[in-house]
């Protein structure tokens, strides 16, 4: 252990006392709220992985996080100010710079806004949030807001698939509900780069030896996105359009001239359903997926337009035990343009349709306080599948300890799990909340 | 002779409306339990303590809204003790209709997402505690055939089989209805096969908040594993002119005054 880790561990270990000590009395959040009516809220958490294999391009440890959340939040009459912040030692990438936007220094911005109703029907939240919206499981059509795929792979908590936006986010309250999102400058997924998983490019196998370049759309309103949800509730079902404008989230294409990865325009067109049926609950969603700078598939610098959809369907088969399933599909439209005008070697070129179906199994046991799931993806058409089993115990009502794995499978090595068969890795945690 | 008979037919008529049919009293207690006020709020503390003798806390406030009495109503439970709950909040559009599900949605604040929760069975158990959802929000009055088998000076005993004995794990179970208010003050549910008792619901304090007599602490008890949760009510009022669109996502979003 270097001496930055040494410092950080016992940094970390200190504001955890101090931090109990403080949450034991309870008085310290109240005096806080006495004085200033604010609410103060946060966790710490030690997380640690490794890979069960060997991967020639990365560490042993997949893991290796101290963290330390803090929120505070104030209401006031006229808005509600809401700013919640990760303190992150991250033993896998090590010490950078803080990057607010690719979360790999020491501060993960989660949140920082305000929000307010400027007029009885509308409400207005701006700043750096969180947007969801669509309703697959694990699956997303419509929501182009970004994700964390480092993250979710390697075994942090689910919430960090979700990386914030920074977008004035309008909700307008009528008969039928509208929600618009404008995000200034282009949030892209915190995608798979190589530094924390090995992925395939180009023929092979890559890690941390050659993280990948890219160019990302950056100028500020020129690379805007701009987000729609048009949604109303008839007779319990949840019937919801979208439409989206901006750039593809994760590399999708290459500037042939330097061989960056790139981030090429889109547009997406969707809606969603969702309902009860059959004692659980239903729920069919679809995007087309408009590539607008390869409308005719012809360029094989950037990716295809695509058809999206899936369905689902959940139940709660026992008591406390809840089964999930999917079948999703992307569908590569003008296929014959993008295989005639396909490069490279023919064996890496990707089929028409990609399937993946999703079984989501959910147990709870003593009180509620124990949860066994495993979320698995398996596509019939890729040969692969990923796997995320995990337990969680409520020890107390601050103490959660969890354990849980990442495991990848796949016939092949450039297919969208089977890439990150040498990733497969387990996990545990430890986190106090107060 | 013909006056005597006409007589007697009279008083007959009125003892029957004075001795209420079992019918009108569930209804009565059902009533008394789920629909003072045309809405409400209250903040729950729930003190969960298990078989090993562990303590947990839930805090949470809780709004009610009628569509019209004794019909369907909605739920907005916002969660504020402990931290893995906090900001929570639990959306229910309850519907009385027998083959009719309730709507159910909980917001999960890190995520931004509202997740439409599957028709459960309803009696599970409520966020960890021993009481279950049914208790939180009313068992249908159909889905018991209801027994009067005892009246006394102060409360009418009540036994209740179901009507689909394969939906409940209970095989009956009695209720005992305070006469003068209607509350029910305690429930003693009984095995399937056994028949003997296994789980208590019982009222500890009663107390009179803008002219409803209201439950301001209750127990539920496994009487099998001697686990039991207290609810303590505070902060209870009513017809505090609640608006409709507090039970939407909007206000999943973005709480609402009424319950920070």
């Amino acid at each position: 252990m270097n001496l930055k880790k040494t410092l950080f561990a016992s940094f970390f270990i200190f504001t955890f006392i101090l931090l109990e000590s403080f949450a034991e009395s309870a008085n310290f959040q109240n005096l806080i709220y006495d004085k200033y009516g604010v609410d103060f809220h946060g966790f710490t958490e030690l997380r640690l992985g490794t890979r069960t294999g060997t991967d020639d391009h990365q560490e042993s440890e997949s893991l290796q996080d101290m963290r330390l959340q803090l929120e505070i939040e104030k209401f006031t009459d006229f808005c509600t100010f809401n700013l919640r912040a990760d303190f992150l030692y991250d033993g896998i990438t090590g010490t950078s710079d803080i990057d607010l936007d690719r979360a790999t220094g020491p501060v993960d911005l989660r949140e920082a806004n305000i929000l307010f109703t400027p007029v009885d029907w509308m409400d207005i939240k701006i700043g750096r949030q969180i947007l969801t919206w669509g309703t697959g499981n694990m699956l997303f059509i419509n929501d182009m807001f970004p994700k964390d795929w480092q993250a979710y792979f390697s075994g942090r908590d689910t919430e960090y698939l979700k990386a914030p936006s920074d977008a004035v986010f309008t909700s307008i309250y009528s008969s039928v509900n509208l929600d618009i999102a404008f995000i200034p400058t282009f949030d892209n997924d915190r995608f798979i780069d190589g530094s924390r998983n090995s992925f395939f490019n180009e023929n092979q196998l890559v890690g941390d030896d050659r993280i990948i370049e890219t160019e990302i759309p950056d100028r500020i309103f020129t690379d805007s996105e701009t987000a729609l949800r048009l949604y109303k509730n008839i007779g319990g079902y949840e019937i919801a359009l979208y439409y989206y404008n901006g750039f593809w989230k994760s590399p999708a294409g290459m500037n042939p001239t330097n061989g960056k990865m790139t981030f090429p325009e889109l547009s997406v067109y969707g809606m969603s359903i969702r309902g009860q049926v059959f004692n659980g609950i239903g729920n069919i969603e679809i995007g087309y997926y408009d590539s607008e700078n390869d409308r005719d598939g012809t360029d094989p610098f950037k990716r295809n337009s695509e058809l999206r959809y899936l369905i689902g369907y959940e139940r709660e088969v026992a008591k406390n035990f809840t089964v999930g399933l999917q079948y999703y599909v992307e569908h590569k439209l003008d296929y014959k343009n993008y295989k005639q005008n396909f490069p490279q070697n023919k064996n890496t070129l990707n089929e028409m349709i990609r399937q993946v179906l999703t079984l989501d199994l959910r147990k709870q046991l003593l009180n509620q306080n124990l949860t066994i799931s495993c979320f698995s993806y398996y596509s019939p058409t890729d040969n692969d599948a990923y796997l995320r089993p995990s337990v969680s115990w409520k020890a107390t009502d601050a103490w959660e300890l969890s354990a849980g794995a990442n495991i990848f499978l796949g016939k092949y090595e450039d297919t969208f799990f089977g890439q990150f068969k040498n990733n497969t890795n387990i996990y545990i945690s430890a986190r106090y909340g107060f | 002779m013909k006056n005597l008979i006409i007589l007697l037919l009279a008083l007959s008529a009125l003892v029957s409306t004075a001795e209420l049919s079992v019918q009108q009293i569930v209804e009565k207690a059902n009533f008394a339990s789920y629909y003072a006020g045309k809405d409400g709020k209250a903040t729950v503390t729930m003190t969960i303590n298990d078989k090993n003798g562990q303590k947990r806390i839930r805090e949470f406030v809780i709004l009610r809204k009628d569509e019209k009495d004794a019909g369907n109503q909605k739920f907005y439970v916002y969660f504020k003790k402990p931290f893995d709950v906090r900001k929570m909040a639990y959306l229910v559009w309850k519907h009385v209709a027998i083959d009719d599900d309730d709507d159910r949605w909980l917001w999960l604040p890190d995520l931004n997402l509202k997740k439409r929760i599957a028709p459960g069975d309803k009696r599970s158990s409520f966020v960890g505690s021993h009481f279950l959802y049914e208790d939180v929000s009313g068992r249908n009055l159909s889905e018991d055939k209801h027994e009067l088998i005892e009246t006394t000076q102060t409360h009418y005993l009540i036994k209740n089989t179901p009507v689909n004995p394969n939906e409940v794990e209970f095989s009956y179970y009695n209720i005992w209805i305070n006469k003068e208010n209607f509350l029910p003050q305690k429930a003693i549910y009984f095995k399937k096969e056994t028949k003997k008792k296994y789980r208590m619901v019982e009222v500890l304090e009663i107390k009179d908040i803008q002219g409803f007599p209201t439950v301001v602490k209750s127990k539920a008890s496994d009487l099998e594993t001697g686990g039991f949760t207290i609810n303590t009510f505070s902060d209870v009022k009513y017809n505090i002119n609640l608006k409709e669109r507090i039970f939407t996502e909007r206000f999943l979003r973005r709480p609402p005054r009424e319950v920070r």
